[in-house]
């Protein structure tokens, strides 16, 4: 027994810190469900949010089939964790996985359409391949200018996600309509569809999704691009002196970063969704965020955070129907979380941690490099 | 394709932008107020050394609020008390916010990108939560929008004069606020001592601890008010605009107002400028369909399709990211937070 404490005391250093998040964002949430509870149907309910987590706990773990719709729901929001936590590696915020998202889950719809009668074998793999380049092709536009011109990733990833919404939209209304239906939407992904493990629903991309955690755990920990991603975020200056290219290492980390997020758009494209439409809307954008976050982007980290998201993710809508407690609180226990992350002073005082201040260095960087001012990676001024 | 096509083109579409101008004008500005509003948050708080990426989301949740107490005290009364409470609440929303991110700035110094992204998030969830809650619901309206400023016609119909007259006159009063209030800021940053203050604090803020300037002092009082006037920008969004709330109505405005903020050089003159230009944009991608040009011109205008014209404000904001941002050179000691010494 105490041999098992030595031994976990180092993951619990780690973990201390999220897991105490996640209980006092729930506990701020139910302050919130209470005080608005004056709004629902029933009146004021002091016991309303213990209904309504029951039914979201109902929803995500009750039956085989809600847990087979958490791990769906989990999926996407691992690759997208990923595409956000190695961006945080190398300093970078990719706050445009939404974008990438879509613009991987377009080309994967528009390829699966075409290969609609192909085998299986032939048809999801290359439906999953262009879907992931488009999204890594979308992730090289603002780390190529990052690199280049030090165009901050924050403002451009945001500005391409909305244009990616308006430019998609326009290619299915004006390009890629699929004749016979009644409104603008692709084809029908047919046989290249992700095939069905178990279930209902529990799709391949699962599967996927795990091997590509523990590939950049691989790349992240046992490889020399993993190395100088972690240097060039820690501090590209020494990177620099290092003789690495902080220039080379920000385009591609990006790239691979909306690579990873095109993954995401695919296969919820080829396992879920089935085609695209204008409106169809991701939220795993901001989900993937505060699962990056709340996995200290360590894959492993990530793993669980996006198992406990996509939980949440399969639970609310349950939580809806049963308790009228709107579904957006989801949207706002991740900001809390986020909120008791960044500020864990708040979370050290309540439970008194005394755990050691982990280091948070994919944190701190971020805003370092706002303008180059702290040296920044930003590589504006970096001898070409 | 003949020779003279080029230059024939470039001819009628400067005839076409001449023709349209009187149309153009007036919604360049009430387009660029949020962004201008938004981009004044930026300046003072990047100025005293806040980076804020959270404007976006304080926008929203000061719309949100600004409308829900217009839409509670409109029947109780009436329009106009209930719109002037509701630009006061508009104004609160966004001081309390940042109240908020000056602590988790400044004091608890988190990672104000992060602090930032939290904001955004908090005000989809907390806005989404509360419309769905409350205001779907309920089936009513809100208190409608502020009456806008009408000039009279012999002035508007002045050949030249009468277009631009339009545009800074013909608007609601949040709308004709932002050239007194961009114009005080820039003198109050550049010629008084609360203005000297700031820039030595976004500057240098070790050396203005030792002149005795209350870094920290700063620094929340520049976020607290930049702050409140991206809540007025909210407020312009639901109350003087649309009169009505949708769920992430705010649509990158925010993220829009830093670009803006960047372009302009970390000045309010030159990021009101730089609103401008996307006002512009947007602007243009209206009247392309409400007033299509003719001819040549108009079939190959046509020809683009209109996301594309959509699309326009946010490839503009990556572009002039792309190009001016090398050239251009933040406060020293933007988005660090300080620490005095023997307590970091």
């Amino acid at each position: 027994m105490r041999n098992w404490r030595v031994r976990l005391a180092p993951t619990w250093a780690k973990a201390s810190i999220p897991v105490y998040s996640i209980v006092l964002a729930f506990a701020v949430a139910a302050i919130v469900v209470i005080v608005s509870s004056v709004f629902t149907e029933t009146g004021f309910s002091p016991l309303l949010p213990f209904a309504a987590y029951a039914s979201l706990f109902a929803g995500a773990f009750g039956s085989g089939t809600s847990i087979g719709n958490a791990l769906v729901s989990a999926a996407p929001l691992m690759f997208g964790g990923l595409a956000v936590g190695l961006g945080l590696k190398a300093g970078l915020f990719n706050i445009g996985v939404a974008g990438q998202f879509l613009v991987g889950a377009f080309a994967a719809a528009v390829t699966g359409a075409s290969l609609a009668t192909a085998p299986t074998i032939v048809g999801m793999p290359l439906a999953i391949l262009v879907g992931a380049t488009a999204g890594a092709a979308y992730g090289f536009i603002p780390g190529y200018l990052k690199a280049r011109t030090g165009a901050h990733e924050v403002v451009t990833t945001i500005m391409l996600n909305n244009a990616a919404v308006l430019l998609l939209t326009w290619t299915v209304n004006d390009l890629a309509r699929a004749p016979g239906f009644s409104f603008p939407r692709t084809g029908e992904t047919g046989q290249s569809a992700l095939p069905i493990l178990l279930g209902r629903n529990l799709h391949l991309g699962i599967v996927f999704a795990v091997v590509a955690i523990f590939v950049i755990r691989w790349i992240l920990d046992r490889t020399t691009l993993g190395f100088e991603i972690r240097t060039v975020g820690a501090n590209p200056s020494a990177a620099r002196y290092a003789g690495m290219r902080p220039v080379f290492i920000t385009a591609l980390t990006m790239t691979v970063s909306g690579l990873l997020a095109g993954l995401a758009g695919a296969i919820q494209m080829l396992g879920v969704i089935g085609f695209y439409a204008p409106g169809i809307t991701a939220s795993v954008g901001f989900d993937s965020i505060a699962v990056a976050l709340l996995g200290r982007s360590d894959p492993i980290g990530i793993l669980f955070a996006a198992l406990l998201f996509g939980a949440f993710r399969a639970g609310a809508p349950l939580m809806q129907i049963e308790t009228s407690v709107p579904i957006e609180v989801i949207d706002i226990i991740q900001a809390l979380v986020i909120l008791f992350l960044a500020a864990d002073l708040i979370v050290r005082k309540v439970f008194r941690v005394r755990a050691p201040k982990v280091e948070i260095t994919e944190m701190a960087t971020v805003t370092g490099s706002w303008g180059g001012a702290s040296g920044g990676s930003s590589g504006a001024g970096a001898p070409r | 394709m003949d020779i003279l096509a080029l230059p024939r083109l470039t001819w009628e579409f400067l005839v076409y932008l001449f023709l349209v101008m009187p149309d153009l004008l007036p919604i360049i500005l009430s387009l660029a107020t949020p962004l201008a509003l938004g981009a004044l948050c930026g300046v003072l708080g990047e100025r005293s050394g806040v980076v804020n990426i959270g404007i976006e989301g304080i926008m929203l949740m000061a719309a949100f609020f600004g409308y829900l107490t217009g839409f509670a005290f409109h029947e109780p009364l009436g329009s106009g008390v209930a719109l002037a409470l509701g630009i006061a609440a508009s104004i609160a929303t966004g001081a309390v916010l940042g109240l908020l991110h000056a602590w988790l700035t400044v004091t608890v110094r988190a990672d104000q990108i992060i602090a930032g992204t939290m904001m955004n998030i908090a005000a989809f969830g907390v806005t989404g939560y509360l419309n769905r809650l409350i205001i779907t619901p309920s089936g009513r309206g809100g208190a409608g929008v502020i009456t806008p400023f009408h000039l009279p016609d012999q002035l508007a119909s002045l050949p030249l004069v009468g277009p631009i007259l339009a545009m800074f006159l013909d608007q609601g009063p949040i709308a004709m606020s932002v050239i007194v209030l961009v114009l005080v800021s820039q003198f109050a940053l550049f010629r008084t001592r609360w203005g000297l203050r700031t820039r030595a604090v976004g500057e240098h803020p070790k050396a203005a601890d030792t002149v005795g300037i209350d870094v920290f002092r700063q620094r929340y009082m520049n976020v607290i008010m930049g702050c409140a006037f991206a809540g007025l920008a909210g407020a312009y969004l639901t109350l003087e605009s649309t009169g009505s709330f949708q769920n992430g109505m705010t649509g990158g405005r925010g993220f829009i107002a830093l670009a803006a903020v960047i372009f302009g050089r970390w000045t309010p003159l030159g990021s009101f400028l730089g609103a401008l230009l996307f006002g512009t944009a947007t602007a243009f991608g209206i009247i392309v369909n409400v007033r299509p040009a003719e001819g040549d011109l108009g079939a190959l205008m046509k020809t683009i399709p209109t996301f594309w014209y959509a699309a326009l404000p946010y490839l503009i904001t990556v572009v002039i990211l792309a190009g001016v941002v090398g050239r251009s050179t933040p406060p020293a000691a933007d988005g660090i937070p300080y620490a005095k010494e023997g307590k970091g």
